[in-house]
């Protein structure tokens, strides 16, 4: 029997499972991130304390979220969720407070100048110069929720970890490579997808300003 | 026991940095003075390190076996980015006047690339060197599931017997080892930027 046929479908639905982990916990991490970037920016002072403890808990690997959860939570998809979530919110997160704090002040200005409040200026001016800032945090956090979202079969929850460490664990070449090429492709795919958004939003935002 | 997986971490950590190094640098001088072959060169590091650390020392075990060199490979491959880039990015962003005049004494190529230009790129360089390090300390936790030792075992074996404590030294002494490096290689990179001011 050939490799797709007793694989093939197995290798499906892992692709699936793992795209929807990527999926639910990049996009739960964009929500938390942006607003807690966007509570920074506006508190500068506590930014400075908080931000460097935030890069030393980014130091903390993957599996250890997942495996302390895992103790707390057992065995159930949102283990690795959460756990892949709090993974991606800090690249996000410190550069939504970067693109937020890199607008020029004399724009802020401008903006309170023609009578703008706080709310309006933040959303009309100041997120959509962040933007490309904030879509590179976005980028850079999907892709390396792919690689970290491997470790989910750790705890026996599926994806394509389960392909490369049950290959790791036999010696099964093919396996390993089977699970290796989608989650490459699929990083790959993503980050070109985000590209292409951020690539759009930018261009979108010149021709505002030039009106 | 432990002391002996601190140090096997710092030296796989060590050895895959001095080898990234030693093969980033030329490549980024490379992208650099040979413009057709930049994207490439880029795009190749990036592509590297979208692969999952875990396959790529997975299928890196496929030709060199279990065991350091295995890890090694794999630490080298994932933090090439940093090194190539900055190296690139460093050369390519010195001023137009600086190269001109470098030009205009009479410097061959070689002689302005090694006598004005890399010391210039030098604390950029520095700076990717250091990013790779952190990175280094992070993805060396794998290591383990390729016979490659480290403080990966005591928190793979914390997990596995659900031992708190255990995931817990395990962590904190590679949170502290991921500090000390980041904070004291900062600490270079300031020095080095002032001098080149």
């Amino acid at each position: 029997m050939s490799f797709w046929e007793l694989y093939g479908n197995k290798l499906l639905v892992a692709v699936g499972v793992h795209f929807l982990y990527v999926f639910a916990s990049v996009a739960s991490g964009f929500v938390v991130a942006l607003t807690l970037g966007i509570l920074l920016s506006r508190v500068p002072g506590i930014a400075k304390v908080a931000l460097p403890l935030i890069s030393v808990f980014q130091t903390i690997p993957g599996v250890v979220f997942i495996g302390i959860l895992f103790l707390y939570m057992g065995m159930v998809p949102a283990t690795a969720i959460i756990a892949l979530a709090i993974y991606a919110v800090f690249p996000i997160l410190k550069n939504t407070y970067a693109g937020l704090l890199s607008v020029d002040s004399s724009l802020l200005e401008a903006a309170r100048g023609c009578g703008m409040s706080k709310i309006q200026s933040l959303f009309e001016v100041e997120l959509p110069l962040a933007m490309p800032s904030i879509i590179g945090g976005l980028r850079m956090s999907t892709v390396y929720t792919v690689s970290w979202a491997v470790l989910a079969s750790m705890i026996g929850l599926g994806g394509l970890g389960e392909f490369i460490y049950i290959g790791i664990a036999t010696n099964n070449n093919a396996l390993i490579v089977a699970g290796a090429i989608p989650a490459g492709i699929m990083a790959i795919s993503l980050s070109l997808a985000i590209d292409f958004v951020k690539r759009r939003i930018t261009r979108q935002g010149r021709e505002v300003s030039l009106k | 026991m432990t002391a002996k997986l601190v140090l096997e971490h710092l030296y796989l950590v060590f050895l895959s940095v001095l080898f990234s190094t030693a093969v980033g640098l030329p490549l980024g001088i490379f992208a650099y003075l040979y413009p057709p072959a930049r994207k490439t060169v880029l795009w190749a590091s990036e592509l590297l390190q979208t692969v999952p650390a875990l396959a790529m020392l997975g299928m890196i075990m496929l030709l060199f076996g279990a065991g350091k060199t295995t890890v090694v490979i794999g630490l080298v491959l994932y933090s090439l980015l940093p090194i190539v880039h900055n190296t690139f990015l460093g050369l390519e962003s010195i001023g137009h006047g600086i190269k001109e005049a470098a030009r205009g004494m009479g410097l061959s190529k070689w002689d302005r690339l090694f006598s004005i230009e890399l010391p210039l790129a030098f604390p950029m360089v520095f700076t990717g060197i250091r990013i790779a390090t952190v990175t280094s300390v992070g993805v060396a936790v794998f290591a383990t599931s390729v016979g490659g030792g480290g403080l990966g075992s005591i928190i793979n074996q914390g997990i596995r017997t659900q031992n708190m404590r255990l995931i817990l030294f395990g962590t904190g002494t590679l949170m502290a080892m991921a500090v000390l490096f980041d904070g004291g290689m900062a600490l270079i990179e300031k020095k080095l930027n002032r001098h080149s001011a």
